[in-house]
């Protein structure tokens, strides 16, 4: 990422659009926005070089309350039209805003393609476990049997975990955060700005009109630190208000489990390295929380270098530029003119 | 063997022809592309004017030997300037019993049909149901038949060389090649340098085919079953640097220049698909020149990419057949909303469905001009020939950048793999199309207006991310005029929706020309993209019958040129014939309100000059 060496002296009033933000009061989209916003002056980035691209949904409105470029596209097409822009456009920071319904159902393509290539796009899923836009029916990361308008007696459909397809498609980054959580969020944020390539954040965003306390569990002050399992790099993974659970990954199987940490030596209790190539390691953590968010890690679960697509395509672009002579004009001429030529006089 | 290829001929008759058609043909593994690309360049060498239509299966190798696996190439040369690959085939080259069952029903009595008799087994004539071997029932006693022993004299010819037999055999094309380039007198340089670089890290193979085009050359000057040599004189071309070219190519190269001449990077996003495959590939070896292809995920992914690399300030082209086009529709939609330019190019082939993928049709039309969702107009044009879709993509740009719009190119199957040969264009006297991309705010107080209009063209400002002060959104909702801002004004958006029709009907275009030499017509044919040559050599028969007959033809479907009414009125009759049920006919009759007769015909095939002319005549006979 470009980054200018004289400070902008930005704010996170320089970053706010003057269109009127119209989500639902109380929507965990303007906590998102409030985050995003105040962490932008961090990148130390000239407004003009940032493009937010979203798709459709209620988290995709977030492009018109930036103040920078933005574009709000159509249904699941982000990741595949920010991809051409970042391909063609090295120069720019591009951001995806996108949710469960717009990244996983119909532009699930896209998603896992733009992870694959690892398209330097900082890709934030907005995920509140239902469709909101469209006034409440069942979205892929809904549990199992959710009632919903379109689903009276309960979804029949599993759910997907949208860091396990991530890591799937081998994403080089991918983290998960909270809305309400400010500090999480942006320190997430700002890992993901660091890396380069592909960076897939999931932001857990409560829907109140629709889904209301989907995560409540991980917020309530009274739960949270029994099923709130923070990632840092370079620590033992436990949690627990006294630490008293902890990960490990038993002998014989293939993923990771709880335990009582006391019940462990503490040389067994697994230290957490987003580092690791192998995405097993990081898709095993993702296995740990399911639909109902028992044990659910937070923060960085897996970042590591892999060349992006963006520079690949530049770098074929230079070696092609390097061994041209001539003018654009004389190459096309040359060009027009090969093969089996004759001339009539 | 003989080592050298002996020019001279005395002891052949030599007789002169205008024109001829002759058709390679053989199963999908005879190299029957390659016979008739090498049969094209020698006789492009020699300056003959020349039309080729290739033929080929969809399936990559379907059964050797069987009726599905028959690949084919035709090529037409004259010595003067023609229109079309030929109706009908003066010589048939049959590499088995299939290719000449899939074909001989296309010859003209009379016609030469030179057959592999090696491949004429019990086996292979019974796999594609001939009780009886053609060469031997009198059936074929209407043709001129040459048998010859193709694979066995080309295994011969090669003995003393280091090859296996498999090599050998697979050379027997080489042979076909060397001795229809003796009858037609092709100067065969070309084919030898090609075989070089061809089969440069395999000597032995450049030897191995270097002698089966000599032997073959040869045979036909020592045996007696070939007692006459042809000659077809060159053409009068206009002066100038030529190479033979077909759509598909010139259609990429099209794109490169435009992207030279409009100082832009070029951005494709495609998705492989049967036509226009060879666009990607062609335009992916030409980075030097700026340009980027993105192999997409998909057709939407394709042209999703290209329509973020167009806010980028790229010329950006997705490129696609029909299904694609069907893909794109929605994405299209966005690049209407949002005005940023974007070409789109649709080769055409048989539909619906997956259709016939190798097979020519100019069924999309509707689809280009009404197959989105919404008032969502744009350009669309169509080349008339495989060297025209070099001009037509660089229309394609110019009216994308400068208008800020969409634009579909409508080629098809038939133009984009026939070829033909293609007078070099000056790279300084093609047309300027650079653009200014808006650097500064064009609103009052500083604000930036994303859609406050150029009065002349009614394009928004292109305001690229990376220009300070011109941070804006834009989106696929409704935007309030001049600022771009939501809206769901309904006055708003009435103004909105015909502004957008406004600004496409509103795109100059050159006016529509008509041909019709003696100015006495009373019938005009009127037709699009690429039945331009067939209706061409159509008017041309009429004309030597002493019938007058006009012909105009529609490079820009959209908006139409502003003098076709007047041009349609001035007939009693116009018919427009077309490879679809009619669209365009549908089009003309609805705007201009002209009974036109439309003449249809979807068989994959390109329409033949003899029925569009037999079709004419009797129009212009008796109305
Ligand atoms: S419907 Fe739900 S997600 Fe959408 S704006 Fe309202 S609260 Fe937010």
């Amino acid at each position: 990422m470009a980054e200018a060496t004289i400070p902008l002296k930005l704010t996170a009033k320089d970053f706010k659009s003057d269109q009127e933000v119209r989500w639902c009061p109380g929507c965990g989209d303007y906590a998102i926005l409030a985050a995003v916003q105040q962490f932008m002056p961090e990148l130390n980035i000239p407004r003009e070089n940032i493009v937010f691209v979203s798709g459709i949904g209620c988290s995709s409105r977030f492009p018109y309350y930036m103040n920078t470029y933005g574009m709000h596209s159509i249904h699941g097409r982000a990741p595949a039209i920010a991809t051409g822009l970042s391909v063609s456009r090295p120069d720019l920071s591009v951001w995806v805003v996108t949710g469960d319904g717009d990244a996983l159902s119909i532009g699930g393509n896209h998603l896992i393609h733009a992870l694959r290539r690892n398209v330097n796009l900082k890709i934030l899923l907005f995920n509140n476990r239902i469709y909101g836009l469209t006034k409440g029916q069942y979205s892929p990361t809904s549990e199992l049997g959710k009632i919903t308008k379109s689903t009276p007696t309960g979804s029949a459909d599993s759910p997907f975990n949208p860091l396990s397809l991530a890591l799937g498609a081998e994403a080089t980054f991918v983290a998960r955060t909270i809305d309400s959580d400010r500090k999480h969020l942006q320190s997430v944020l700002r890992a993901a700005a660091e890396h380069d390539g592909s960076a897939f954040i999931e932001i857990y965003q409560n829907c109140n009109i629709f889904n209301d306390g989907a995560f409540e569990l991980l917020k309530d002050p009274g739960t949270k630190d029994d099923h709130l399992i923070r990632l840092e790099h370079g620590q033992p993974i436990t949690f627990g208000a006294q630490g008293q659970f902890c990960v490990v990954h038993p002998a014989g199987g293939f993923g990771l489990s709880v335990r009582e940490t006391a019940s462990v030596a503490p040389e067994d209790v697994l230290v957490h390295d987003a580092t690791v190539d192998d995405p097993a390691y990081a898709f095993a953590l993702s296995r740990l929380s399911g639909s109902d968010l028992g044990t659910t890690p937070i923060g960085v679960f897996r970042s590591v270098r892999r060349e992006s697509y963006d520079t690949l395509v530049q770098e074929q672009l230079a070696t092609a530029k390097a061994g041209a002579t001539g003018t654009p004009e004389e190459m096309l001429s040359g060009l027009l003119a090969s093969g089996d030529t004759w001339t009539i006089l | 063997m003989a080592e050298q290829v002996s020019d001279a001929a005395p002891a052949k008759q030599v007789q002169q022809l205008e024109r001829v058609v002759i058709r390679f043909a053989g199963d999908s593994g005879d190299g029957m592309q390659l016979t008739g690309d090498r049969f094209t360049s020698e006789t492009a060498q020699l300056g003959n004017d020349i039309s080729t239509l290739p033929n080929f299966p969809a399936e990559i190798r379907a059964p050797a030997g069987t009726l599905p696996g028959v690949s084919s190439f035709q090529v037409h040369f004259a010595d003067y300037d023609i229109l079309t690959p030929g109706d009908s085939p003066n010589v048939l080259v049959a590499m088995n019993p299939a290719a000449l069952k899939a074909n001989v029903a296309d010859l003209p009595p009379g016609a030469d049909i030179i057959v592999n008799t090696d491949e004429f087994t019990k086996r292979n004539l019974i796999k594609v149901g001939y009780a009886v071997s053609p060469l031997e029932d009198g059936s074929l006693a209407r043709f001129r038949v040459h048998p010859v022993a193709l694979t066995s004299m080309t295994v011969g010819a090669l003995a003393d060389l280091d090859v296996s037999k498999k090599d050998a055999e697979r050379a027997k094309n080489m042979f076909a090649l060397g001795l229809v380039s003796w009858m037609y007198s092709r100067p065969h340089e070309s084919t030898l340098r090609f075989l070089e670089r061809k089969f440069a890290k395999r000597p032995e193979l450049v030897a191995a085919n270097i002698a089966a085009f000599k032997a073959g050359w040869n045979f036909g000057e020592t045996t007696e079953t070939f007692t006459v040599r042809y000659e077809v004189k060159p053409a009068k071309m206009a002066a100038g640097t030529y190479r033979n070219i077909t759509g598909n190519a010139a259609l990429a190269l099209g794109l490169v220049a435009a992207g030279v001449r409009a100082q832009l990077p070029v951005f494709l996003g495609a998705y492989p698909i049967t036509p226009a495959s060879d666009i990607l590939h062609e335009l992916s070896k030409h980075k030097r020149l700026g340009v980027t292809t993105m192999q997409a995920e998909d057709e939407i992914a394709a042209v999703a990419a290209a329509v973020g690399a167009a806010y980028g300030g790229a010329l950006a082209v997705t490129t696609t057949s029909g299904p694609g086009v069907a893909l794109k529709g929605e994405s299209i939609s966005l690049a209407i909303a949002l005005e940023l330019p974007l070409v789109i190019v649709d080769v055409q082939r048989a539909g619906p469905s997956t259709g016939m993928p190798t097979k020519t049709e100019q069924a999309d039309l509707n689809m280009a001009l009404y197959g989105r969702h919404g008032e969502a107009p744009l350009a669309v044009i169509a080349p008339k020939s495989p060297s025209d879709c070099f001009h037509a993509a660089i229309e394609a740009a110019r009216i994308a950048l400068t208008y800020r719009t969409p634009v579909i190119l409508l080629s098809d199957n038939y133009v984009a793999n026939g070829s033909e040969p293609w007078l070099l264009p000056e790279v300084g006297d093609l047309p300027d199309l650079r653009v200014e991309f808006a650097t500064e705010p064009n609103g009052e107080d500083g604000r930036f207006l994303p859609y406050l209009r150029d009065p002349e063209t009614m394009a928004r400002p292109w305001a690229v991310p990376g220009t300070p002060g011109l941070e804006h959104r834009i989106g696929g909702l409704e935007k309030a005029d001049r600022t771009g801002d939501i809206s769901y004004d309904p006055a708003n958006h009435d103004f909105m929706v015909r502004t957008r029709a406004a600004r496409i009907d509103g795109i100059p275009v050159p006016d529509v020309e008509v041909d019709d030499p003696d100015g006495d017509a009373s019938v005009l044919v009127l037709g699009w993209g690429s039945t331009y040559g067939p209706i061409g050599a159509a008017c041309r028969r009429l004309r030597q019958r002493n019938l007058p007959i006009a012909q105009a033809h529609l490079r820009h479907i959209a908006p139409l040129p502003a003098n076709l009414g007047e041009v349609l009125r001035r007939y009693d009759r116009v018919v427009i014939p077309e490879m679809n049920l009619g669209q365009l006919a549908h089009v003309i009759r609805a705007k201009y309100l002209v009974d036109a007769l439309p003449y249809n015909q979807v068989r994959g095939l390109p329409f033949t000059a003899t029925e569009l002319a037999n079709m004419l005549e009797d129009v212009v006979k008796n109305g």
